[in-house]
């Protein structure tokens, strides 16, 4: 392609995402993006003007050099591209498919002041796709062995990330497991249509190759205590457990059949295969005809309803108890789900669960709000509506308004230091405890957050293991 | 993949099975459980670990077939393999020094009594077991009690053995002689745990009950396993197994236990229409 002036790049428009059809997605589990052709990639890559001072860089929280990967797209260099992003983010093809890009570097692109902005985002997982599906995920290349082992609780994004530095770093690393499957969040509570497990599996067998030993069925805390890890003979361990304990709304009825929490629905699905059933042995609530109600305005509200629309429910709403603006849900998982005919029912609060005498949930009782003056969160806070109380008639009800802290680390490790809400505390430049030799991070830290700053987290923690380790030598 | 070093059945339908876990017969403490994963499409279910031997690193589950999941577990013999078994996971029975502790267990609930009455013994309690059965070949672990309990009682439903009637009755007739008890554990099927709280709870007799939900992780991620104690609502998987029988809520406890029970007679019809076409397979076949 001849050289572009800037004028010429800005009037080049924003390369759509070819995905599945609607009428055909909300009845599969497959992906609905597809992914840019080489083509749609090249062109959206001309699109970047390259700026002298990029502020997008500022919006990525792991900082990928984003233009420099980007003007090796446009170049048709695909594999130096993907050598750029992973000097800076370890599972781009995880990221480029599940960062709030719009809220990041696409936020921040200075061709998005005038139209819409770089698709940075598509362009970093069609990166990632060509690398894995042209010549594989490339092995890193490992510093020589320090003799110094490492401890990772919990295979999540932060655990992996922090896992990929430290074994190129020449660490030995063990991650630690509860489940059975690794990944952690990415495999039980991401579905499959946003993102596919071959990915994540693809991303941890590249670790395996590295050297990282990952051991299933670990409880830390139970199984091994952090003490027992450190005199097991590790020199650090990284705690990254994520949030993992479900809220309820704590209304009446909340315990009726029928009522999950949106952790337990899309672990049935999507770890246990539940929508498999009876050949995987793991039933999950008969969705097909029935009316189901999601209660919470995120990402994993809008996996659970769609979830549930491709399990066959007749009705899905989401029911939140603020207006559209306030939603946190990324915007395109909020119009991929409105596409697939979910229903959104905005500024209505549940009140009560109400079900028959076997104990089966029939309704709920909600009641309409109206948006008051912004709250400590800054978003405009629900007020109820005296006399508006109506019934909803749902059979199957996913409760997704977040996670608290998991209680285990807490109860076991009790000379670490944790907020009242159970997180724990570290510094967070290096993501220490006060405890020698512990460090933590992900959503255990900051409460649930993205898969970006998770990763992100784990990856600041290995620097400072690293340099806890040369120290301590 | 966890080894099965030894399984035979104990009484009709209930098998004791024996796995190779040498860190989870390390740590694992009286009232704690295991979730276990037969195969790479099965499900995860809580199972209580009736006994540990520290020098040969195993773990004993006894195991009462009831639904799919179960009987294919009950289906392996010593050198097979389980593949995922992870623990030991739940809160360790509270144990102390009460005085008197009587330790019953119905049916298959003996299995998960027994550690907590080793315990309770051990601790130093006056410690006394009723076990129940429907009839004498239902009766469990009765060698094992006698070995660690001052005193048990057998009941039997149907009076083949023991005294006749239920764990219920005898443990009235104990309160109705006047014999001071300080603590009741009650393990089995819910209507008999509830029965032995609506006894207690008469005397003011501190009781525990194991409760024995519908998991999925059994760490508290999922939350599934909630029931209704105290009016609040509680991870059974964390914040238990076991809670004061006069505070539970029993009824939606077996409601929400429940929730799959058709799923389940439609697994286990399906599984056995597909192991009738494997024989019939294997005979056509020669």
């Amino acid at each position: 392609m001849p050289k572009l002036s800037n004028k010429e790049r800005m009037k080049i428009q924003r390369q759509a995402m070819p995905e599945q059809e609607s009428a055909v997605r909300r009845n599969n589990f497959s992906e609905v993006n597809l992914g840019f052709t080489e083509e749609l990639a090249r062109m959206e890559a001309e699109r970047c003007i390259q700026c002298p001072k990029p502020t997008c860089i500022e919006g990525c929280p792991v900082g990928v050099k984003i233009k420099d990967f980007i003007a090796l797209v446009a170049e048709g260099e695909y594999l130096k591209a993907a050598d750029k992003i992973k000097e800076d983010n370890m599972l781009p093809a995880i990221c480029g498919r599940v960062c709030p890009q719009e809220e990041q570097c696409e936020a921040k692109c200075v061709v998005g002041k005038k139209g819409e902005s770089v698709a940075i985002g598509r362009l970093e997982r069609f990166v990632a796709d060509f690398e894995r599906q042209t010549v594989g995920i490339r092995e890193a290349t490992l510093k020589p062995k320090s003799g110094k082992k490492v401890a990772i609780v919990g295979s999540g994004p932060a655990g992996l990330g922090c896992a990929g530095d430290l074994i190129q770093m020449g660490h030995d690393v063990t991650v630690f497991e509860a489940l059975h499957d690794l990944g952690g969040v990415l495999i039980y509570g991401i579905p499959e249509f946003r993102l596919p497990k071959d990915i994540v599996k693809a991303e941890v067998e590249s670790l395996k190759k590295l050297g990282v030993d990952f051991q299933t069925n670990a409880v830390i805390g139970l199984t091994d205590t952090v003490d027992e890890l450190m005199s097991d003979g590790y020199d650090a361990v990284f705690i990254a457990v994520g949030a993992g304990l479900p809220y309820f709304l704590n209304i009446k009825g909340e315990n009726y059949n029928g009522v999950y929490s949106a952790n337990e629905f899309l672990t049935r699905v999507n770890l246990m295969k539940a929508y498999k059933f009876p050949d995987y042995d793991t039933p999950v609530f008969h969705v097909k005809g029935k009316n189901v109600a999601v209660f919470g305005g995120g990402n994993t509200a809008m996996d659970a309803v769609r979830t549930a629309k491709r399990l066959g429910a007749k009705n899905a709403y989401i029911i939140y108890r603020r207006s559209d603006a306030e939603m946190p849900a990324r915007k395109e998982e909020v119009h991929h789900a409105k596409d697939e005919g979910i229903e959104f029912l905005f500024l209505a609060n549940p009140l009560e669960f109400l079900g028959d005498s076997d104990g089966w949930l029939t309704s709920v009782r909600l009641q309409k709000m109206e948006l008051g003056e912004p709250d400590t969160s800054g978003r405009r806070k629900p007020i109820p509506i005296q006399g508006s109380e109506y019934i909803l008639d749902i059979d199957m009800a996913v409760i997704a308004i977040g996670n608290g802290s998991n209680p285990i680390i807490q109860k076991t490790t009790p000379d670490l230091q944790y907020t009242k809400w159970g997180n724990i505390v570290v510094d967070e430049n290096t993501m220490r405890t006060p405890k020698k030799g512990v460090f933590a991070g992900g959503d255990i830290v900051t409460g649930g957050a993205t898969v970006i700053l998770a990763m992100g987290a784990g990856r600041k923690a290995a620097a400072a293991i690293n340099e806890f380790l040369n120290s301590s030598n | 993949m966890y080894k099965i070093i030894d399984a035979e059945f104990i009484a009709p339908n209930v098998r004791k099975i024996i796995i190779e876990a040498p860190k989870i017969a390390k740590k694992r403490k009286a009232g704690q459980f295991v979730i276990v994963r037969v195969n790479d499409h099965g499900e995860r279910i809580p199972l209580t670990i009736s006994d540990s031997n520290l020098e040969e690193g195993t773990i004993t589950l006894i195991v009462q077939g009831i639904g799919w999941t179960t009987q294919e577990l009950n289906s392996l013999v010593a050198g097979d393999f389980i593949l995922d078994v992870v623990g030991p996971l739940g809160k360790a029975s509270h144990i102390e020094k009460f005085g008197t502790a009587v330790s019953i267990g119905g049916g298959v609930g003996t299995a998960i009594a027994y550690p907590t009455a080793v315990a309770l013994k051990q601790a130093g309690n006056y410690t006394i077991s009723i076990i129940g059965g429907r009839s004498k070949e239902y009766v469990i672990l009765e060698n094992e009690m006698n070995k660690v309990c001052d005193e048990v009682f057998v009941t039997t439903d149907d009076g083949s053995y023991g005294y006749p009637g239920f764990v219920t009755t005898k443990l009235q007739e104990l309160i109705d002689a006047k014999r001071k008890i300080d603590f009741v554990l009650a393990i089995g099927p819910i209507p008999m745990m509830k029965a032995i709280a609506e006894v207690t709870r008469k005397y003011k007799i501190k009781t525990v009950v194991s409760l024995n939900p519908i998991m999925v992780d059994g760490t508290g991620m999922c939350g599934g396993c909630r029931a209704t104690v105290d009016d609040k609502t509680v991870f059974v998987c964390v914040d238990g197994p076991e809670f004061d029988a006069h505070k539970v809520d029993f009824a939606t406890l077996e409601r929400r236990n429940r929730t799959y029970r058709e799923d389940e007679k439609d697994a286990l019809q399906r599984h056995s229409c597909k192991s009738e076409e494997a024989i019939l397979k294997a005979v056509n076949e020669g």
